[in-house]
C-alpha cells in the first residue's frame, strides 16, 4: 500500500486542488453569508446547479464561453439579490430555524423549476477548444480546462479579498460581521450590505457551478450533493470565517483525492470523520471564533 | 312513463347499485399494469426510452382489440430512483389503483424493493432491470419474473470479447450500487478465469459523476483497457473526464452496456472506437425483419429510433398480455404458470424464452463499438455491430447456484 511513487502522490494532490477549489467557491459564499446575517442558506448547492444550467443557456445563446464565465454568476448573482430582497428579508430577527427552512424549501422547489424549465435528463456542456487538451505536467497528464478551474478560484478569491480589505464597502462587512448594532448606531444602512452579500455568496456559488458544469455535466440533482460537502467545509473551516472555508475546503479536497487514491471506498465517509474529530477537538471548526454560532 | 316501465327501471337500477362488481366485469374494465421508473435522476433519459416502449407496446395492442376484449392500460409512476420511494409507489399502486400486474424498475437497488411489495401482494412483476439477485434466491419468487439482461451474462460476455479483441490487462471503474458491483464482481471473475489480469478496481458513488480522483492511479497501473460500469447520466462525464487525463490514448475502454442516447449526447468524438454489449440497438433492423418493424413503428410514433431499454418496456407489457390471453384470466399465479408452461416468445428481436426454475428471460446479445465521427451514419446511426453472443443458458448461473433446487 505504501509502495506508492512520488509522482503519482504529486498527481493526485493537483486532483485535489481542483475538488477543493470547487469546495472553497461555494463554501465561502456559504460562510460570508452566515457570518453577516446568521442565516444558513441550504439553497447555495440549487443556485450551484443554476449556475451551471444557466451557463448551459447563455452557451447556447452568446455561443462564448469567456461571456458565460462572466454573465452566468452575474445572472445567479442578480437571483440571489431578488430572493434575499422578497424572501429572506421577511425573516430577519427570526429565530435562525426560519430562513433554513425557507432556503430549504427554495431548494426543492429550484430543483423542481429546473426540471420543468430544461426537462429532466441532464446535459452536456463542453469546455472552450482551447481549454480542453491535457497538458503534460512531467509526472502527469493533466486537463488545461481544470488548471483553468484553479486559476478562476484564485482569481475570484483575491478579487474577493481586495474588495473586503480595501474598499469601503469591504470596511462596513467587516464591521457589520463583527457587530451589526453598533454599524447600525453609527447610521449604515445594513439592509442593503447584507443584500449585497447575499448576491455576492449567490453569485461565486453561480461561478462554481459554471465552472464545474463542463466536468461534470449538468444534471438538477447536482446541488444536493455538494451542499452536503459544503456544510463540512464550513463547520470545519469555523462558521462565518472566510480564511477558515479556504484552508478547510482545500483540505478537503484533498482528503478525499488522497482516500481516493489509497481506499476509494472510504473518500464518501472520511470528510464525515474529519469533520466529527474537528468537532470533538475544536468544537468552533479549525478557524471560528467561540459562540459565534450559539 | 308507465308505472311498470318506472319500477323496471329502477329495479334494474337498484340492482346495478347493489352488484357493483357484475357491472364493472360486464363493462370491461380495463386491465391494469403498474409501471414504477426512475424519470427523475442518473437513468432518466433511460427511464424514458423505457416508458416509450411501454407506451408503444399498450398502444399496438389496443388498437388490436385488448386482451381478451379488455383495454390495457399502464399506470407510469415516478419511483425517482430510491427504493423507498419505489417501495412506496408500487404499494399505492396495487392498494389503491388496484393494478393487476406491475412491470418495471430500472435500477438494481430499486428493482429489488418493488419487488418486496409485489411478493407480499402475490402479484405477478415482470422486472425490466438488470440485476443477478432479482432471478435468485432468496430475493426472486415464482411471480418474480425477469426480462433484462443481468450482470453475470453481460460481464462473461464482454471479458470474452475482451480478452479476445481488447486486451489482457484490465482496471475496472464502477458505480458503487447493486448492479456496479455485481458487474465488477463478476467481470474480475471471469477475466481471472479466463487467464487475463484485473489491476485493480476503483468504486465511485453512483451518480456523482467526479472521477478525477481515480484517474492519475489508472493511469500509473497502465492497463490495456479500461472497463467502465459508468451508468446513466455517469456515462458522459466519465468518458470526457478520461479522456481529458488523456487516459484515453493510453487504454482501449469497453463498457458492459452501451446506451445510443447518451452516446449522442456525448457525441462520437468521445465515444469513437468504446466497446460495450447490448440487448438491442436499432441497427438490427438492418438484418432482422422483426427489430425492423419495431424500430420503424418506434421512429414513427416518437420521431426518434429506440434506445435498447424501449425493448424490456415494449416486452414486459407483451408478456403480460400473452400471459393473460394464454391463462384466459388476470389472476397472477394462472398468468406466471402460463407463461413458464409457453416459454418461448418473439416480440421485437428474434426468439426468447423463460427458464422455468428462476424466470429469468434468455436473449441474444451484441457487442457494439462506437464509430468515429465520419464513419457515423445520419442522425443516430453510431454504432457498429460487431458480434454476437446467441442466448445460452450457461451464460448465467445455473440453477443450482441460484439456490433453486
Amino acid at each position: 500500500m505504501f509502495d506508492v511513487p512520488l509522482s503519482a502522490l504529486v498527481a493526485q494532490v493537483f486532483t485535489g486542488l481542483v475538488l477543493g477549489g470547487i469546495l472553497v467557491l461555494m463554501a465561502i459564499g456559504l460562510s460570508l453569508i452566515f457570518g453577516l446575517m446568521t442565516v444558513v442558506n441550504f439553497a447555495h448547492g440549487a443556485f450551484y446547479m443554476l449556475g451551471a444550467y444557466v451557463a448551459f443557456s447563455l452557451l447556447g445563446l452568446t455561443k462564448s464561453f469567456w461571456a458565460t464565465l462572466v454573465l452566468a454568476p452575474l445572472v445567479v448573482g442578480t437571483l440571489g439579490l431578488l430572493v434575499e430582497r422578497l424572501l429572506i428579508r421577511r425573516l430577519y430577527g427570526r429565530s435562525p430555524d426560519d430562513p433554513l427552512l425557507l432556503t430549504f424549501g427554495l431548494s426543492l422547489a429550484m430543483v423542481e423549476g429546473v426540471k420543468l424549465l430544461w426537462g429532466k435528463i441532464g446535459l452536456t456542456v463542453d469546455p472552450p477548444k482551447q481549454l480542453s487538451s491535457a497538458v503534460d505536467l512531467g509526472f502527469m497528464n493533466f486537463p488545461v480546462y481544470r488548471l483553468f478551474v484553479i486559476a478562476v478560484t484564485a482569481a475570484a478569491l483575491v478579487a474577493l479579498w481586495l474588495f473586503l480589505e480595501k474598499t469601503n464597502v469591504g470596511l462596513i462587512i467587516r464591521a457589520g460581521s463583527r457587530d451589526a448594532l453598533m454599524v447600525r448606531a453609527l447610521g449604515l444602512d445594513l439592509n442593503r450590505i447584507w443584500l449585497l452579500v447575499f448576491g455576492i455568496g449567490i453569485g461565486m456559488a453561480g461561478l462554481a457551478g459554471v465552472l464545474a458544469g463542463p466536468m461534470r455535466g449538468v444534471y438538477a440533482e447536482m446541488g444536493v450533493e455538494i451542499i452536503i460537502e459544503c456544510f463540512v467545509v464550513v463547520v470545519v473551516g469555523g462558521m462565518g470565517s472566510l480564511a477558515g472555508a479556504i484552508v478547510a475546503g482545500l483540505l478537503m479536497g484533498e482528503i478525499v483525492s488522497l482516500t481516493t487514491f489509497f481506499a476509494p471506498k472510504l473518500a464518501e465517509i472520511v470528510v464525515f470523520v474529519v469533520m466529527a474529530v474537528v468537532l470533538l477537538v475544536r468544537p468552533s471548526g479549525l478557524f471560528g471564533e467561540a459562540g459565534l454560532a450559539e | 312513463m308507465h308505472r311498470r316501465g318506472f319500477l323496471t327501471t329502477t329495479a334494474a337500477g337498484v340492482t346495478l347499485l347493489a352488484f357493483p362488481a357484475v357491472l364493472r366485469a360486464q363493462s370491461k374494465e380495463p386491465i391494469r399494469i403498474g409501471f414504477p421508473l426512475p424519470l427523475t435522476g442518473t437513468f432518466a433519459a433511460i427511464a424514458a426510452d423505457l416508458q416509450k416502449g411501454a407506451q408503444l407496446a399498450v398502444e399496438e395492442i389496443n388498437a388490436k382489440g385488448g386482451v381478451m376484449g379488455r383495454k390495457l392500460e399502464v399506470l407510469f409512476r415516478d419511483d425517482e430512483l430510491k427504493p423507498a420511494v419505489g417501495a412506496q409507489r408500487t404499494k399505492e399502486l396495487i392498494e389503491n389503483q388496484k393494478v393487476d400486474f406491475v412491470v418495471g424498475g430500472l435500477a438494481a437497488h430499486v428493482q429489488m424493493a418493488i419487488n418486496e411489495q409485489t411478493k407480499a401482494a402475490k402479484k405477478l412483476y415482470i422486472s425490466v432491470s438488470q440485476s443477478d439477485e432479482i432471478s435468485a434466491k432468496p430475493d426472486t419468487s415464482p411471480l418474480t419474473f425477469h426480462e433484462a439482461l443481468n450482470p453475470t451474462i453481460t460481464s462473461r460476455a464482454m471479458a470474452t470479447y475482451g480478452m479476445q479483441n481488447i486486451g489482457k490487462k484490465w482496471w475496472v471503474v464502477y458505480a458503487d450500487y447493486a448492479w456496479g458491483k455485481q458487474n465488477n464482481v463478476v467481470f474480475n471473475a471471469a477475466i481471472a478465469k479466463l487467464g487475463g489480469t484485473v489491476l485493480g478496481s476503483t468504486p465511485y458513488p453512483l451518480g456523482k459523476p467526479e472521477f478525477s480522483a481515480h484517474l492519475p492511479k489508472i493511469q500509473a497501473a497502465k492497463p490495456d483497457a479500461i472497463y467502465a460500469v459508468t451508468p446513466g447520466a455517469d456515462n458522459v462525464p466519465f468518458l470526457k473526464q478520461a479522456i481529458s487525463f488523456g487516459l484515453k490514448k493510453d487504454a482501449k475502454i469497453a463498457q458492459p452496456l452501451h446506451f445510443l442516447y447518451y452516446t449522442k449526447e456525448g457525441g462520437a468524438e468521445v465515444f469513437q472506437d468504446i466497446y460495450g454489449a447490448t440487448h438491442f440497438c436499432h441497427e438490427l433492423a438492418e438484418t432482422l425483419p422483426q427489430a425492423k418493424r419495431y424500430v420503424e413503428a418506434f421512429t414513427k410514433r416518437f420521431n426518434q429510433p429506440p434506445d435498447a431499454y424501449s425493448g424490456y418496456g415494449f416486452n414486459g407489457i407483451h408478456e403480460v398480455a400473452r400471459g393473460v390471453e394464454l391463462a384466459k384470466s388476470t389472476d397472477s399465479d394462472a398468468v406466471a404458470n402460463a407463461l413458464r408452461k409457453n416459454r418461448e416468445y418473439d416480440h421485437y428481436k428474434g426468439k426468447q424464452w423463460w427458464r422455468a426454475c428462476d424466470n429469468k428471460s434468455f436473449q441474444d446479445l451484441w457487442i457494439i463499438r462506437v464509430r468515429s465521427p465520419q464513419q457515423v451514419k445520419g442522425e443516430w446511426g453510431l454504432f457498429d455491430v460487431i458480434g454476437k453472443v446467441a442466448a445460452n443458458e450457461e451464460l448465467d448461473r445455473t440453477c443450482a447456484e441460484k439456490g433453486h433446487a
